[in-house]
């Protein structure tokens, strides 16, 4: 359904293509995937439209690779899947973090582990977002809880890739993926365009002084590119060999990413002024939680939400400033709980209570509300 | 200095990482020659796998990427769809391409995207010490098959034909101008080239499989194992047992994948 010409209904995969193609994606190869192939789907549709390419590949592995090579080939590009897929993706994901290639991963979180839970929701796959490639390295990832967050984020990952030369992880999950949802498809999310680097003295992986390689080259442009997952030095000659300069490179992968954690942190803050129980959530399971605050201020109980957009690098500076004042933390995921141990690590004396979900469906405001109520119970911050 | 090496070589990546008497570097040697004659070092994007062969474009002064091990395919596909006036090479191994590659390897003929595959087979993992590779001999003692190989070996340049490759080639190290030629006609084929090349391991395949190192032996021994197309063509099985054709094997032109895929999807632009 139409409902004027930016605003439509939509469900989040949808979301995720249109999102992508207004910053600038040109490429995305995938493999089909329940709940992810709806963005297989429209992708096939609407790149040709825009003068770009969909193209299948014979596995989730050979599709990161593709997109790894027409990012250096000149082309934004993405995948997108879910479990089973997202981790035989890990290998092209470690090659991209180092070699610092800007690229989008969607992953629609299913329920795992194995073959799991095809057809229901999960946040079980956040850790692997952060970890999954073998090594040190950091990445980028945001957690939409709405079509419309859909959209936004995946314009928004596009931006945050080209900046900081890395793979970013879109991560959705079943619920947010395929609710059909009114989505405005904003024009004010400005693109972050590709800029080559000039090529006088170029040393392809020498970086700024912030840390960050500065513009993204291309093949066939003459930089005459070396581009390798060996370690490398500045001039992407291999350097594994040369512990000063591999540790030299590691960390550097991953200071680029921690020490702009303020600049990456993007947290939706409700109720905060004076909130006692401050229930720290993202993606879908922040949708029970925010009616569940709301129930809760009706009760005359003081709640708060502290949302994150990104979920990683993990915004610790700014959640120990609101621990510091509340008397608890909850926690809702919908998985065993994997975040709330990093919610205790900033906890800052404030009671950390994890509510888990496993099983596939979303938590119910009343299940949240009632662990607000009963930590609004308890006495004073200990 | 070669006068090839000093035009095209990536001098900052030298020394190259291959033993004495490999035969890896006459594979370069007759690439740069066709590179040179065809003068398409600008055009090229050059993708590695991981192993002994997978370096080679490292040493190349063409823009370059050395990959992961078994998806130099995928990766390279990534570059031909996003400018099909690349000329993309990808050098891969018999293990890199066969075994942990091999889907990419089928996936990308039946495809038939433009590329040119070198695929350079030593019969064995080289790189990590000398195991057995899905192209070492029937009963080949090796690293990991002690008592003796009990599998057989891939026809790569059968593989590539049955899974649809369009210009399919073998050739030996002791072959560097029909190689360079055929490097030419690869090149110019609009459509997926599989090029294999047999090389010879002193240190691997000759002290673990062959009871010796001398490199010299064992490019005669290689030599001596291969009959030109036209010969074998005339040859019975039973004279063929333990020989392979070396020439251009398969030639066809079809439909190729980035041509296809920018013609169907043309209409859709608005």
């Amino acid at each position: 359904m139409t409902v004027g010409s930016d605003v439509r209904l939509m469900q989040g995969n949808e979301a995720c293509v249109e999102g992508a193609i207004a910053a600038g994606c040109r490429f995305f190869a995938g493999y089909p995937i329940t709940p992810a192939s709806e963005i297989a789907e429209v992708m096939s549709q609407r790149l040709p439209q825009v003068g770009g390419h969909y193209i299948q590949m014979e596995d989730e592995l050979a599709s990161i690779c593709a997109v790894i090579g027409a990012a250096w080939g000149g082309a934004k590009a993405c995948t997108a899947s879910s479990g089973p897929g997202i981790s035989l993706m890990q290998e092209g994901i470690g090659y991209a973090a180092a070699t610092e290639t800007p690229c989008v991963v969607i992953n629609v979180m299913r329920g795992g582990p194995a073959t799991g839970q095809p057809t229901l929701s999960s946040q079980q796959d956040i850790m692997q977002a952060r970890f999954g490639s073998h090594g040190d390295y950091e990445i980028i990832a945001l957690t939409p809880s709405t079509a419309q967050e859909a959209f936004d984020m995946t314009v928004q990952a596009f931006n945050l890739a080209e900046t900081y030369r890395v793979p970013v992880y879109v991560l959705s999950d079943e619920v947010v993926g395929h609710t059909r949802e009114k989505v405005r498809l904003r024009h004010d999310l400005a693109e972050v365009e590709r800029e080559a680097p000039p090529k006088e003295g170029y040393q392809p992986f020498r970086p700024g002084p912030n840390g960050l390689l500065p513009g993204m080259p291309a093949f066939n442009q003459g930089y005459k590119l070396l581009v390798d997952g060996q370690l490398h030095d500045e001039t992407g000659n291999r350097a594994g060999h040369d512990p000063i300069k591999s540790a030299a490179l590691v960390r550097r992968l991953c200071t680029k990413i921690t020490d702009n954690v303020k600049d990456l942190t993007d947290v939706e803050e409700l109720f905060l002024d004076d909130a006692e129980v401050v229930v720290v959530c993202y993606g879908s399971s922040a949708r029970p939680a925010l009616e569940a605050v709301y129930a809760a201020r009706e009760q005359g109980i003081r709640a708060g939400i502290f949302r994150l957009r990104v979920l990683f690098p993990f915004p610790a500076w700014k959640l120990a400033q609101v621990a510091a004042k509340a008397k608890a933390l909850l926690v809702p995921e919908m998985n065993i709980g994997k975040l709330v141990i990093e919610v205790d690590r900033v906890a800052n004396g404030a009671a950390v209570v994890s509510l888990p979900k496993l099983g596939g469906l979303m938590h119910t405001p009343a299940e949240i509300l009632g662990a607000i109520q009963k930590a609004a119970e308890g006495g004073e911050r200990p | 200095m070669n006068e090839l090496a000093e035009k095209y070589l990536r001098k900052s990546a030298l020394p190259t990482i291959l033993c004495p008497g490999c035969g890896d570097g006459t594979v370069l040697g007759a690439f740069l020659k066709a590179v040179d004659e065809l003068g398409v070092i600008d055009q090229l994007a050059l993708v590695g796998g991981i192993g002994c062969s997978g370096w080679l474009p490292v040493y190349v002064n063409a823009d370059t990427m050395h990959t992961l091990h078994g998806r130099a395919i995928p990766f390279a596909t990534g570059l031909k769809v996003t400018d099909p006036n690349r000329k993309v090479v990808v050098f891969t191994g018999d293990g890199d391409c066969l075994a942990i590659g091999g889907n990419h390897f089928i996936h990308a003929a039946r495809r038939n995207i433009d590329m040119t595959v070198v695929m350079l087979n030593n019969g064995i993992y080289g790189m990590t010490g000398g195991q057995v590779a899905p192209t070492s001999p029937h009963e080949a003692r090796t690293q990991t098959t002690p008592y003796g190989n009990p599998e057989a070996p891939f026809d790569a340049c059968k593989l590539a034909i049955a899974a649809g490759a369009t210009y399919v080639a073998r050739w030996t190290a002791g072959h560097p101008h029909q190689m360079a030629r055929a490097f030419k006609e690869a090149l110019n084929h609009p459509g997926f080239a599989f090029i294999e090349v047999l090389v010879q391991c002193p240190t691997q395949t000759g002290r673990y499989m062959k009871g010796g190192a001398d490199p010299v032996a064992m490019l005669e021994e290689i030599r001596q194992s291969v009959v030109p197309v036209s010969k074998a063509a005339r040859m019975t099985p039973e004279e063929m047992a333990g020989k392979l054709a070396v020439g251009v094997i398969h030639k066809e032109i079809r439909p190729e994948f980035t041509a296809e895929l920018i013609a169907l999807n043309g209409g859709a632009a608005r």
